[in-house]
């Protein structure tokens, strides 16, 4: 028996690009909202549907042959006719959405947008503020059409200040915050680091959190609002105890990598096989001592390593003794064992590993989808659940246009003159124009 | 405030629960923390210390963790504690806590227990693993729950061990995740009267988020290459570039390198038949050309100042920034999300504030954390009616 879920009824208009807007509103399309993702078929928006040079079969084949496919990601390393309906990255943040095309920087597409915006709840935007501004987009505007309506804008810095306008990935607002710094390798130099992207999650999450409680306020006063959700400041809550380091003690914090102070030993140690790894994380006493049964040598006996502070002094050596021990060791074989034992250790988890993963099996983690281009495949699922409510994915990664009838004719009524018009100044359709697409 | 008369009573300890209700009381919910007495949330205990006083109200992730809520001690562990627990869940709208799955029953404050009491509650459960499932009893961390959940294998330096992201951040993942959920759940037991059981884990947490995880998954399911360490700067145009005074990272790769071209004073390569052809990024030759022109530009810049031009070419960016710099910074000097704390403990200093700010309604800023058993008294006098002799009684028999 399938139960109502919570956000149903609710209808989110999606006009967000790249990673943390698509994010948010796929949360709020997880418990039910009725999400509208609207794209211009005008111009590719980049780093959002990956289509932005025409890539070849062999290219993409090639790439993944060479170890770099991440941005060549399409269902069976085929682009198909299509190829923006068939990459991982749009994909991975596009299911239970609905689909429309529309230009919203021109005159009649910011008219259409209105429409909708009427008939809707929520607006969700992530994009670089003057962008918007030229749209002819603002809180205001949408009032005069929906005064109830909850607007999210989630810029990369803020609506005001000097880096109001400033582009940027997630990666970007971690160096700006400091995060990239912060899990540097102690003795290596940050361009070593590599990227982590987490402020597209913490964006996306809180944009969906924020947007829940002024929906929520809505119900009580009548009142929609605008939340401003500037994602570098966003971020510093995640990084807090650091910001409190410089603020209260007056120390601008090093990199510390894989370092939790006092855990010791702590880190990433290799295992049998090709570049696989087991992380293990002692802080205490007790754990400390079941580690050392497991590891059953003399060396580990040494009572330099019989209290916290000790192993803290002696991190360095330990660590060094343990990646020894658990050289050769099979990753998924030592980490039970040690699990048994009462030791954290956990494998770090390539994809391969994640899907294999017994225990995401049995709580159902990850859901298969058939999607009419990309064909079937297993998609991460839902990030929690509700005991009440069972919920599951309902619906594969929207297609470019694909819900055009239903928002055009079925929501806003348009007739078919006006259908017409719309489809002759380019807004309508489910593919790019080639103009549009396939310039480098 | 949002969140205004949602009352949450809170059990959860460590990072990744009072992360989750810090976000709840800093949107108006009142907040009632739990702690053992005597010793308290075991966070309380965590490194590293306000002016390196280590007792339990000096822990920095503990002043940035509990800040907005009240402190009471109740032992659970005594039959007197349960009882006032359950009373304080009969009147809550939602319960959070983060023990081991199972542990709550043995305190009678279990999902199914205290549904009987209060059956419009939502019941929210952190876990390492989940409530269900052969890992549930499993032991994690902040590096465990990255390793298994995360991207924690791709994130480095190929050459060199992988790495975790800095401090408690997969845990306030967790708790932000909670705080989500928790809104879902509230909206439909505000519509029903029926409240729920929310089952989040940092390992779901971790693995459903789109720090890269979501998109390394789909991406395997699609073409069966895994995910590896690639570090910034491999390739043409991307990654860190040294300046005078430190480094600036742009994305000035695929259809970025005309500005990119533009930006270090090479307009004459724009005309060049490899500058549009992808292969030409790892065309040794060119790249060679182009990366000797980008290093010797920014090398002769401040990365603010490099910055500010690449963002005037609308490129994608940023400088490598530490905690010191956010505080000279033009642009955060300006928006200032910084408010002041004043704690009894700790004095004054400067917090970080406002994830988000709603035009609707105000947030509680400048919230501190409390004492342990700050608000003891409070609670059980004020609001549960005991009398002072009862309360005398009840802390010399240690329930709270």
């Amino acid at each position: 028996m399938s139960k109502r879920l919570p956000l149903e009824g609710i209808r989110v208009v999606d006009i967000t690009v790249v990673w943390a807007g698509p994010y948010c509103t796929q949360l709020l399309a997880e418990w039910g909202a009725e999400v509208i993702r609207v794209e211009p078929r005008q111009r590719i928006q980049p780093s959002t549907r990956n289509a932005e040079q025409r890539a070849t079969r062999e290219m993409v084949e090639r790439m993944h042959a060479g170890g770099q496919g991440g941005l060549f990601a399409y269902a069976d390393l085929d682009p198909g006719e299509r190829p923006w309906n068939r990459h991982a990255h749009f994909n991975s943040h596009a299911r239970n959405k609905l689909g429309m095309t529309l230009d919203i920087m021109t005159e009649e597409g910011l008219d259409v947008l209105k429409r909708l915006v009427a008939k809707s709840d929520v607006v969700v935007e992530n994009n670089v503020p003057e962008t918007i501004d030229r749209a002819g987009i603002s809180y205001e505007a949408l009032c005069e059409v929906n005064p109830g309506i909850v607007m999210l804008r989630m810029p990369a810095y803020g609506l005001d200040g000097p880096y109001r306008n400033y582009r940027s990935f997630g990666n970007h607002m971690e160096a700006m915050t400091g995060h990239h710094y912060l899990r540097s390798y102690p003795d290596g130099d940050p361009s070593m680091t590599g990227s982590s992207f987490t402020a597209d999650a913490a964006g996306g999450i809180h944009g969906a959190f924020a947007i829940m409680m002024a929906l929520r306020q809505r119900r009580r006063t009548g009142e929609g609002q605008m939340i401003e959700l500037a994602q570098a400041e966003n971020f510093l809550p995640y990084i807090g105890e650091y910001i409190l380091q410089y603020t209260v003690n007056g120390v601008n914090p090093e990199p510390r990598g894989n370092e939790m102070p006092p855990h010791a030993p702590c880190g990433a140690f290799p295992c049998e096989g090709d570049d696989y790894w087991v992380a293990i994380d002692i802080w205490t006493d007790g754990q400390w001592e079941a580690l050392r049964a497991c590891i059953g040598e003399g060396w580990a006996m040494d009572e330099r390593f019989n209290s916290q502070p000790g192993r803290w002094e002696s991190r360095q050596e330990l660590n060094e003794r343990i990646a020894y021990w658990t050289a050769g060791q099979e990753r998924y074989a030592l980490f039970h064992r040690l699990q048994a034992a009462g030791v954290p250790a956990g494998v770090l988890q390539d994809e391969p590993a994640a899907y294999a993963c017994p225990h995401l099996a049995e709580r159902g983690f990850f859901e298969e989808l058939t999607h009419p281009e990309a064909g079937t495949h297993r998609y991460p699922g839902l990030n929690v659940r509700f005991t009440e409510t069972p919920n599951h994915l309902r619906r594969h990664p929207v297609r470019l246009g694909e819900d055009n009838d239903y928002v055009y004719r079925e929501l806003l009524g348009f007739s078919e003159e006006e259908i017409e018009r719309l489809v002759e100044l380019g807004h309508i359709g489910e593919e790019y124009p080639p103009e549009a697409y396939g310039r480098r | 405030m949002p969140l205004a008369g949602v009352r949450v009573l809170d059990f959860s300890r460590y990072a990744a629960g009072p992360f989750c209700t810090r976000l709840l009381a800093e949107y108006g919910a009142d907040v009632v923390k739990v702690e053992q007495p005597g010793t308290g949330d075991p966070v309380r205990k965590w490194q590293p210390f306000a002016n390196d006083i280590e007792d339990q109200e000096h822990s920095l992730v503990h002043l940035h963790v509990n800040a907005g809520k009240r402190s009471v001690t109740l032992n659970l562990a005594t039959a007197e504690g349960q009882r006032i627990a359950r009373t304080l869940a009969g009147e809550a709208d939602i319960l959070v806590e983060s023990s081991r799955p199972g542990k709550m029953r043995e305190f009678g404050l279990s999902y199914e227990e205290i549904r009987e009491i209060n059956p419009a509650l939502l019941y929210v459960s952190i876990s390492n693993f989940g409530q269900t499932g052969p890992y549930r009893d499993y032991e994690s961390s902040e590096l465990i729950a990255y390793a298994m959940g995360g991207p924690m294998h791709a994130t480095g330096h190929i050459d060199r061990e992988p790495l975790k992201l800095a401090g408690n951040i997969t845990q306030y993942q967790a708790g932000a995740v909670a705080a989500y959920a928790t809104m879902a759940g509230l909206w439909r037991a505000e519509d029903t009267g029926e409240g729920d059981h929310v089952d989040v884990s940092l390992y779901e947490a971790a693995m459903g988020s789109r720090d890269r995880r979501t998109v390394h998954l789909t991406a395997y399911a699609y073409t069966g290459s895994p995910s590896k360490r690639v570090t910034d700067g491999v390739s043409l145009g991307s990654g860190f570039r040294p300046t005078a005074d430190g480094y600036i990272m742009l994305a000035g790769y695929g259809k970025r390198l005309p500005s990119l071209l533009r930006l270090i004073g090479r307009e004459d390569l724009l005309e060049d038949p490899r500058t549009a052809t992808p292969s030409s990024a790892v065309d040794p030759e060119y790249v060679d050309e182009v990366e000797t022109s980008y290093v010797t530009w920014s090398a002769s810049r401040q990365k603010a100042e490099a910055l500010r031009e690449a963002q005037e070419q609308h490129l994608v960016g940023a400088s490598l920034n530490t905690v010191a710099d956010l505080f000279t910074d033009p642009h955060f000097s300006e928006r200032a999300p910084w408010e002041d704390v004043d704690h009894p403990a700790v004095g004054a200093y400067r917090a970080v504030g406002r994830p988000f700010q709603m035009s609707g309604g105000a947030r509680r800023s400048g919230m501190r954390a409390p004492l342990l058993g700050e608000h003891t008294d409070e609670v059980l006098h004020g609001e549960l009616g005991f009398s002072r002799e009862e309360i005398a009684e009840l802390r010399s028999g240690g329930v709270i």
